[in-house]
């Protein structure tokens, strides 16, 4: 018997229209795949890359390495404060303008002007070329147009998105949809107190994309993580979540909140109780003042998160105790990815809130550890082809979507442009 | 030699070099390379001492917090990560992790 009430169709499965039946997932294991979504989706869709507080001031940059389109951007801010993003090569003989040490590796700093370490060609904070050396030994060179080349990029709420096509089909806002705009006047901006961890994957990025989209798995993988009377309760309930929506192309779940600590403190830890702190975030809520609609959008009561999967790549998971998280999954090849997540606080005002925070990010690492394990072993089988369906709950349907929404985009750019 | 801690943790010192450190690869680098014994060792010195060690702390601004106080507060760090060893696991490393690591490269300071 269901614990929250379904969608008049029985199902949110149904209600959405994805499908019942067993689904495949030759989409994480076909190198041939991957080919296509890296042209259809990584070469075509808004990425975000970071946040603006990673940009504090003029000069300021970073470096993105997109492999899954085969380039590196950097991402600076100009003297105007606007955000650029520009193709990290110099237009001389074609090196990498901004690295360092490890040609592959990101980077961050700040600088005046771009120069690169190979002939000295400067460009300035907004792509143009300001200085070659020698000038006067090339021939027919026109430094107007030899700037550095730009590349679509767009603020959200503090996130900057770049979009590598030549020109996107949408602009950002049109992109992110009612859905994930409604979260703007959320504070994303004052929770500058950050922990961020990167991890490589053994495992195709949707895989591990499915593995956070569905909390069915949370009783029995994380079991461990909680003491016998906690975790057997949870266990013999299992999971469910009382809201699920879709806004194409992008996804969220909702999940009631449960705070035990305030019935049973015996079914915390002892570290927990200590740091009065765990895998929900700090017992004592932060004051983020009113949130805007796009929080808790079923006005769950109580209400534990929301997590938001933003297509193609990238969540925003807020938690009903003040906090949020990111992540990000970039692909490297069919059967790899870099794993992305970063935890965000308000500012600690007192060595007991940073306390408090330690123990929710450490926290989120144990548990991230426990479910990025599972994934290489279900990339291994998956390859082997011996199965090619599998089943799907209802609290799984945000999987679905997400191979579904995959499918659609990589199709969509196998059509043949419509003849003017 | 001025102390490595507040005089009322003085008894916490043994532990200052191996574990009050500053960053979170340090100390998980550290859990990973000690023993349950070694580490139930420092858990059961430090967990009864972290209530009264965060009270100190806040003794003074956050922003401000003397030497010895950090590092006190670096221990409570430390035995938060070492937690899930002793607490959760028995064992330091999460099990069925495999070669799969997640390490932390940007944090708060303190």
């Amino acid at each position: 018997m269901a614990r929250f009430p379904k969608p008049p169709e029985g199902s949110w499965t149904e209600h959405f229209g994805l499908g019942t039946e067993p689904v495949s997932y030759a989409d994480s294991t076909s190198p041939a795949f991957y080919e296509r979504e890296r042209e259809a989706i990584f070469g075509r869709v808004w990425l975000n890359v970071g946040r603006v507080e990673s940009l504090p001031r003029t000069g300021s940059y970073f470096t993105k390495e997109l492999v899954a389109a085969q380039t590196s951007i950097v991402v600076v801010r100009d003297r105007d404060n606007t955000i650029r993003a520009f193709y990290n090569v110099c237009r001389h003989r074609g090196n990498k303008l901004v690295w360092n040490d490890d040609p592959r590796a990101e980077t961050q700093g700040s600088c005046r002007q771009f120069v690169c370490k190979y002939h000295g060609w400067r460009y300035q904070l907004d792509g143009s070329l300001a200085h070659v050396q020698q000038e006067h030994e090339f021939f027919d060179l026109d430094k107007e147009r030899h700037g550095l080349v730009p590349v679509h990029c767009d603020v959200w709420a503090g996130f900057v998105f770049v979009n590598l096509a030549d020109e996107p089909r949408q602009t950002l806002s049109e992109f992110l949809g009612p859905m994930v705009t409604a979260l703007e006047g959320y504070p994303f901006d004052r929770m500058t107190s950050r922990f961020a961890y990167r991890a490589t994957i053994h495992a195709n990025w949707k895989l591990f994309m499915d593995a956070f989209a569905e909390f069915y798995h949370a009783p029995v993988l994380h079991m461990k993580q909680s003491p016998e009377k906690y975790s057997s309760m949870a266990r013999s309930s299992g999971f469910e979540a009382p809201h699920y929506q879709i806004d194409d192309p992008h996804r969220l779940v909702s999940t009631t909140g449960v705070r035990l600590w305030e019935t049973d403190p015996q079914s915390m830890k002892p570290m927990e109780r200590l740091t009065r702190s765990g895998l929900f975030g700090p017992w004592d809520k932060a004051d983020l003042g009113e949130l805007p609609s796009g929080v808790n959008p079923a006005r769950c009561n109580p209400w534990g998160l929301d997590s938001f999967q933003i297509f193609p790549n990238f969540v925003i998971l807020i938690w009903s105790q003040g906090w949020y998280l990111t992540y990000h999954y970039w692909p490297t090849a069919y059967d790899t990815h870099v794993f992305e997540g970063n935890v965000y606080f308000l500012p600690a005002r007192t060595a007991r809130e940073r306390v408090a925070q330690e123990m929710a990010a450490v926290t989120f690492k144990e548990f991230a550890l426990q479910d990025s394990n599972t994934l290489e072993a279900t990339q291994l089988m998956l390859e082997s082809g011996y199965i090619d369906r599998f089943h799907l709950n209802d609290q799984e349907v945000l999987i679905r979507h997400l191979h579904r929404v995959v499918a659609e985009w990589v199709d969509a750019a196998d059509q043949p442009a419509v003849p003017a | 030699m001025s102390p490595l801690l507040p005089r009322e943790f003085a008894d916490l010192e043994p532990f200052v070099a191996t574990w009050s450190l500053a960053s979170e690869a340090d100390r998980y680098e550290q859990r990973m390379s000690s023993s349950m014994a070694e580490m139930q060792a420092f858990y059961d010195a430090v967990a009864p001492r972290a209530d009264a060690a965060i009270a100190y702390c806040d003794r003074f601004p956050f922003d401000e917090l003397p030497e010895d106080a950090l590092r006190l507060l670096h221990l409570v760090y430390s035995l938060i990560t070492v937690s899930f060893a002793v607490e959760v696991w028995l064992q330091p490393r999460v099990p069925d992790s495999g070669s799969t690591s997640l390490p932390c490269f940007t944090e708060p300071v303190p």
